[in-house]
C-alpha cells in the first residue's frame, strides 16, 4: 500500500465510495431532524428544533420513551450477571455438555428474530405477560444473552486463570475469589458485555411489535408503526437521538478498552 | 457449574425452544396429526413465490454485499492500524444504529423528492424522479447497507490473520499483483467469506424491518407471511409450518457450514 499506483487510487475510491455508502444514509438523518417544514427535503430550507420540541411535547412518545429506557436498563441489569455466570461456568468447566450450552445460549442469534417474535408472543399469551414490563424486559434478557456470552467469554480467554486458583487456595471460596480477583480483571468486557444488552434492547423492534402495547409501547414499536403510516421528521428528531445514544455508549465502550489496557 | 448457567440457560429454553417446539407440534396438529399445512406450503403458489422470492432477495443481497464488503475489509486489514481503525470505526458505528432508523434513513433518501433522485434529475441522468422505494430494489439497497457491517466484519478477522510476509514472497517470486492475489490472498481469506456469506444470507433469510417498510406491499418475503398469519389472520397452523420449512432452511445452513468452519467463529463478531 506503500506506493501511489494507478490501481491503489482507484481501489481507494472505491473503498471511500463503499464507506460513504455506509456512513452517511446514517448521518442524513441529522440536518432532517432540524427541518423547519413538514417535508422531508433536503437539505432543509431552514433550521428549528420544532421536531425535537413535537417529540418531547408529545405524553405519548414520552411514555414510550420512558418504557424503552426502563425496560433497557433492567435488561442490562438482568442479562450482564446471567450471561457472566453462563460464561464463567462454560469457561471453566471441561464437561462435554459445555460446547452444547454455548451454542444454546448462541441460539437468539441463529433463529430468525420473526420465529422468536412469534413463539414469545404464544408463551406470554398462555402466561399473561402480554404488553407487560416484564414480558418486554425477560424477552430482551433472551436476545441479549448471546452478546454478553461472546463478549465476556472472550474477556476470560485473556485472563490468567491461575491467579483465581491461588486466591483459592489461600483460602477464599469460590465467589470471593472471582469478585476480587477476576471480575477486576474482566471488567472492561463485562462493560462491553452491558452496553451490548443495553444497546440491543434499546433498539429491539420485531418482538416489541408482537408483545408490547396499551401503555406499555416501546419507542421502536411506536416509531415502525408511525412509518408505516407517514414519514413524519419527529422520527427523524428520534432517530438522531437514538443514534446519538448508541453512539455514545460505544465511546463510552472504546473508553473503558482503553483504560482497561493502561 | 452447570448451575452457574441454569438461570441463563432457563431463559432461552423457556422462551425460544419451547416456543419452538410446540410451533412444531402446531404445524402437524390440529385435532389429529396432519400434513396439511405442509401439503400447502408444496402446492400453493402463494407459498412457493414468497419462498423463492426470499431466497433470490438472500442471493442478491449476500452477493452485493461480499462485493461491497471484501475492499473495505481488505482496506481495513492492509492499511497502516491508524487508517484501518478509522476504517473499522465507519463499519462499526452503523451496525450500532438501530435497523429501524437505518430503513428510515433510505426511505428519506430513495423517495421521489429524496436527495437520490434529486441528484439523478440534477445530473440530468433522468427526465422524471425514478420510483426507488417501496419495491423490491428499495428493499434490496436498505437490506444491503444494513447486513454489510456483518460481511466486513468476519472477512477482516480472517484476513488480519493471513501474514504479510506470504504475500510478499509471492511478488518477490515473480507474481504479478493479480496473480498474487488470486492464489495467495484470496484463497486464505475463504473461511472469512464463507463465514460472511452465511451469516448475511442467513440474516437475510428471516429479515422483516426493511422488506415491511420499503417493500411496498409487493416485496412479501417469509417473516412476513409469519407474521401476517398470526397478526391478521390468526392461522396458527399456516405461521408455523411456514416458521418450521424457515427454521430447517437456517439450521441446515448452519449444519452445512458448521462441517468446514466453527460457528464460533461465524458468531464471534458482533
Amino acid at each position: 500500500m506503500s506506493k501511489l499506483s494507478f490501481g491503489n487510487i482507484v481501489f481507494g475510491a472505491l473503498v471511500v465510495l463503499i464507506l460513504m455508502f455506509l456512513i452517511l444514509p446514517v448521518l442524513v438523518i441529522v440536518p432532517m431532524s432540524f427541518s423547519d417544514t413538514r417535508f422531508l427535503t433536503f437539505p432543509p430550507p431552514s433550521y428549528s428544533l420544532r421536531w425535537y420540541q413535537a417529540f418531547v411535547g408529545n405524553p405519548a412518545w414520552m411514555d414510550a420513551c420512558k418504557t424503552s429506557l426502563i425496560v433497557s436498563i433492567l435488561t442490562t441489569l438482568i442479562a450482564t450477571p446471567l450471561g457472566v455466570a453462563a460464561s464463567y461456568a462454560i469457561h471453566n468447566s471441561s464437561h462435554w455438555s459445555m460446547r452444547y450450552l454455548r451454542l444454546m445460549l448462541m441460539l437468539p442469534l441463529m433463529v430468525p428474530i420473526i420465529i422468536a417474535a412469534v413463539g414469545v408472543f404464544f408463551i406470554y399469551s398462555r402466561v399473561g405477560l402480554l404488553t407487560s414490563i416484564a414480558g418486554l424486559v425477560l424477552a430482551d434478557v433472551m436476545l441479549g444473552l448471546p452478546y454478553v456470552v461472546t463478549a465476556v467469554t472472550a474477556g476470560l480467554q485473556g485472563f490468567d486463570q491461575t491467579q483465581e486458583m491461588v486466591a483459592r487456595s489461600l483460602g477464599m471460596n469460590r465467589f470471593r475469589s472471582f469478585m476480587t480477583v477476576t471480575l477486576p480483571q474482566i471488567k472492561s468486557s463485562v462493560i462491553s458485555a452491558a452496553i451490548f444488552a443495553f444497546i440491543q434492547a434499546l433498539d429491539e423492534t420485531i418482538v416489541a411489535l408482537f408483545i408490547s402495547g396499551g401503555q406499555n409501547q416501546t419507542l421502536t414499536k411506536r416509531m415502525f408503526t408511525a412509518l408505516r403510516d407517514e414519514i413524519d421528521p419527529t422520527i427523524a428528531a428520534i432517530s438522531t437521538l437514538l443514534t446519538a445514544a448508541s453512539f455514545a455508549l460505544i465511546m463510552l465502550m472504546v473508553f473503558s478498552r482503553r483504560m482497561a489496557q493502561r | 457449574m452447570l448451575l452457574l448457567a441454569s438461570p441463563a440457560l432457563l431463559v432461552v429454553l423457556v422462551l425460544l425452544v419451547v416456543p419452538m417446539a410446540w410451533l412444531f407440534w402446531q404445524s402437524v396438529y390440529s385435532d389429529g396429526f396432519t400434513l396439511e399445512n405442509y401439503r400447502r406450503i408444496l402446492t400453493e403458489s402463494i407459498y412457493w413465490h414468497t419462498f423463492a422470492l426470499t431466497f433470490r432477495i438472500s442471493i442478491v443481497v449476500t452477493l452485493l454485499a461480499l462485493a461491497l464488503g471484501y475492499p473495505v475489509a481488505y482496506a481495513a486489514a492492509a492499511l497502516p492500524p491508524r487508517w484501518g481503525a478509522i476504517v473499522l470505526a465507519l463499519v462499526i458505528l452503523p451496525f450500532w444504529t438501530s435497523v429501524l432508523v437505518r430503513a428510515y434513513a433510505w426511505l428519506i433518501l430513495l423517495q421521489n423528492s429524496g436527495l437520490v433522485n434529486k441528484a439523478l434529475l440534477f445530473l440530468g441522468l433522468i427526465d422524471r424522479p425514478l420510483s426507488l422505494v417501496h419495491n423490491e430494489f428499495g428493499t434490496v439497497i436498505a437490506t444491503v447497507h444494513i447486513l454489510l457491517p456483518f460481511m466486513v466484519l468476519p472477512l477482516y478477522s480472517a484476513m488480519q490473520k493471513i501474514p504479510a510476509e506470504l504475500t510478499l514472497a509471492g511478488a518477490s517470486l515473480g507474481g504479478t499483483p493479480v496473480h498474487v492475489f488470486l492464489r495467495v490472498f484470496l484463497p486464505l481469506s475463504l473461511n472469512g467469506i464463507l463465514a460472511g456469506m452465511t451469516l448475511v444470507f442467513v440474516l437475510c433469510l428471516g429479515f422483516y424491518i426493511t422488506p415491511e417498510l420499503m417493500g411496498g406491499g409487493r416485496t412479501i418475503m417469509v417473516s412476513m407471511v409469519v407474521s401476517r398469519n398470526v397478526e391478521l389472520y390468526n392461522q396458527w397452523g399456516a405461521a408455523s409450518a411456514v416458521s418450521i420449512v424457515l427454521l430447517a432452511c437456517v439450521f441446515a445452513i448452519f449444519y452445512v457450514v458448521g462441517k468446514l468452519i466453527s460457528l464460533e467463529r461465524i458468531f464471534g463478531v458482533k
